[in-house]
């Protein structure tokens, strides 16, 4: 685990555009790792608690901010979050850890040979390197629920599908990029479990920073 | 209550809107206009989180089984009640089993049914409004059907005989000034700068502010997607996920843009070319499928400036409101 101190040290340059008159978005200009996405999930923990702030939103090595204009300026709010960034507060969060099933291959997996085609191995291959791999939540978006998980092995890596899928049902497991589990992208299988309730006040079963695994229960044709 | 007697289609429960769980990828849903809506619930003295109908596709028929207050805002639909037309942007007393119709509007564009005191369906993460994609909220999570019986929360002013309209926004608030003079049927939409408008070429740039973009039939509450010529950025590019929000025009590789509304994505991957300013959703709204569309580029001075007089628009129905009521 780092420390507050190492956190504070090696802060890469934030880019800073405008998402209209009352939102910012901040990218990181370093590649996508797990320290900076601690810092950024950090940052986002400390704005949402920002006068003016409407949220804080943690995108894969981004942050989006939503704010007021009409109680906080643009400027302010750059400034404070580039001050942020510099020295964040560091928040030990508890990270849960997770085990998901799930029945690789089927109708719920559809692109698991596409998969296995496009890096030369195996569908055997494939559920052994994804099903072995621990990956952390880098964040939820997108759908309710939906968790991004960083941790994913590069000879799993393949391009989002240039045609997104229209209906990908709730439960999918895949894979777009560098990146696993969210819609549109390559279909390697499905889990029973419930990612969402509504009727829950912390409506999502994963938080960022959680511990996933998959156990593959099953493999189908 | 409010019996649901027939609909176009597409009538749901929305309110101001979900905010503040964008984190766990659940969008703001709300208005596509909502301005309208909150004038609407403004007219009737109703708490600005009052929940209403929104109507996308007509004709809406309902029958109130109470006394009660309605506003009808947003497009020109036209209002009967029991066979007695009344103006859009109007409010108006409904007796115990009379008949509202909202027929379809001359312009196109989104209708708000706002009644005294708010629709009244159980809260869901902090809001009514229905979440189409998601299948919660609102009324059991999906649009309204014949037979539907809503429960309306006791309102203020359910009871007074008073009939009055507004001024409508289009009245209300200055057009954005046409910077070439070229005079079209089309909605002139304001948009500032997103973080890829310089991975679009000037020539680009400039075509995407100066042609005429069509509103095509497959848009909805996610996304308005429209036809016009191919823009596509110097370098194709492949971007982390990233948090975006209504407004936002992405441009997916075919190169026809999306202008996303509020049941948009809590987060998305493509291209951002610009947003359109929040003073301009209505206007985006208020454009039918198969409507026009041109962007003017503005800077953050401008945006804000419009901003401020949508806010005195809104001040001023309120406090003529504060002396009806």
């Amino acid at each position: 685990m780092s420390t507050a101190a190492d956190i504070a040290q090696a802060a890469p340059r934030l880019a800073v555009s405008a998402l209209g008159t009352d939102a910012l978005l901040f990218e990181s200009l370093a590649p996508l790792s797990h320290e900076a996405q601690e810092r950024i999930l950090m940052v986002a923990d400390q704005a949402s608690q920002w006068r003016g702030v409407e949220e804080a939103v943690p995108g894969m090595n981004n942050l989006m901010l939503i704010f007021d204009s009409t109680q906080v300026s643009s400027a302010e709010m750059q400034s404070r979050v580039q001050q942020a960034w510099l020295s964040p507060v560091h928040v030990r969060r508890k990270a849960r850890e997770f085990e998901l099933p799930v029945v690789y291959g089927g109708e719920r997996g559809l692109d698991l040979e596409h998969v296995a085609a496009h890096n030369g191995i195996s569908v055997a291959d494939v559920i052994e390197l994804h099903s072995s791999a621990i990956y952390t939540v880098y964040f939820l978006g997108a759908h309710p629920g939906f968790a991004y998980l960083g941790g994913l092995d590069a000879r799993l890596h393949t391009p989002r599908r240039a045609q997104p899928r229209l209906k990908v049902p709730a439960g999918s497991v895949s894979i777009g990029g560098a990146q696993t589990l969210p819609s549109g992208w390559n279909l390697i299988g499905h889990t029973d479990r419930r990612f969402f309730d509504p009727a829950s006040a912390t409506p999502a079963l994963l938080a960022p920073g959680d511990i996933v695994r998959f156990r593959a229960v099953k493999a189908l044709p | 209550m409010i019996e649901i007697l027939s609909t176009g289609g597409l009538t749901t429960v929305q309110d101001a809107g979900r905010r503040g769980y964008r984190r766990f990828g659940v969008g703001i849903g709300g208005p596509l206009d909502s301005l309208a809506a909150t004038i609407g619930n403004l007219m009737l003295g109703n708490d600005p989180e009052a929940a209403f109908l929104e109507v996308i596709i007509f004709p809406l028929k309902l029958r109130l089984r109470q006394a009660a207050r309605i506003a009808v805002t947003g497009s020109d639909a036209q209002v009967e009640v029991d066979g007695q037309r009344f103006p859009p942007w109007w409010s108006v007393p409904v007796q115990p089993g009379q008949v509202v119709t909202l027929r379809a509007p001359a312009n196109g564009g989104v209708a708000y049914v706002c009644v005294s005191g708010g629709i009244d369906v159980p809260p869901m993460l902090g809001s009514r409004s229905t979440d189409l994609k998601a299948g919660f909220g609102g009324f059991h999570g999906r649009t309204l059907r014949k037979g539907d019986v809503l429960d309306v929360l006791p309102g203020m002013h359910a009871h007074g005989s008073r009939r009055f309209g507004v001024l409508p926004p289009c009245a209300g608030l200055p057009m954005p000034r046409e910077g070439d003079g070229n005079a079209s049927s089309a909605t002139i939409v304001r948009v500032l700068p997103a973080a890829q408008w310089d991975c679009f070429s000037e020539a680009v740039r400039n075509e995407f502010l100066t042609v005429t973009w069509q509103i095509t039939p497959d848009s909805n509450r996610i996304g308005l997607r429209l036809s016009g010529p191919e823009i596509k950025p110097v370098q194709g590019m492949e971007l982390l996920s990233h948090g975006i929000i209504p407004g936002v025009i992405q441009i997916p590789p075919h190169g026809q843009p999306i202008v996303m509304q509020c049941d948009a994505q809590t987060a998305g991957g493509y291209p951002k070319l610009a947003t359109v300013i929040a003073a301009d959703m209505w206007r985006l709204a208020q454009t039918p499928i198969g409507g026009k569309l041109r962007f003017q580029c503005v800077d953050m001075e401008e945006a804000l400036a419009a901003n401020r007089q949508v806010r005195d628009y809104v001040a001023r129905v309120q406090r003529a409101m504060e002396l009806l009521y």
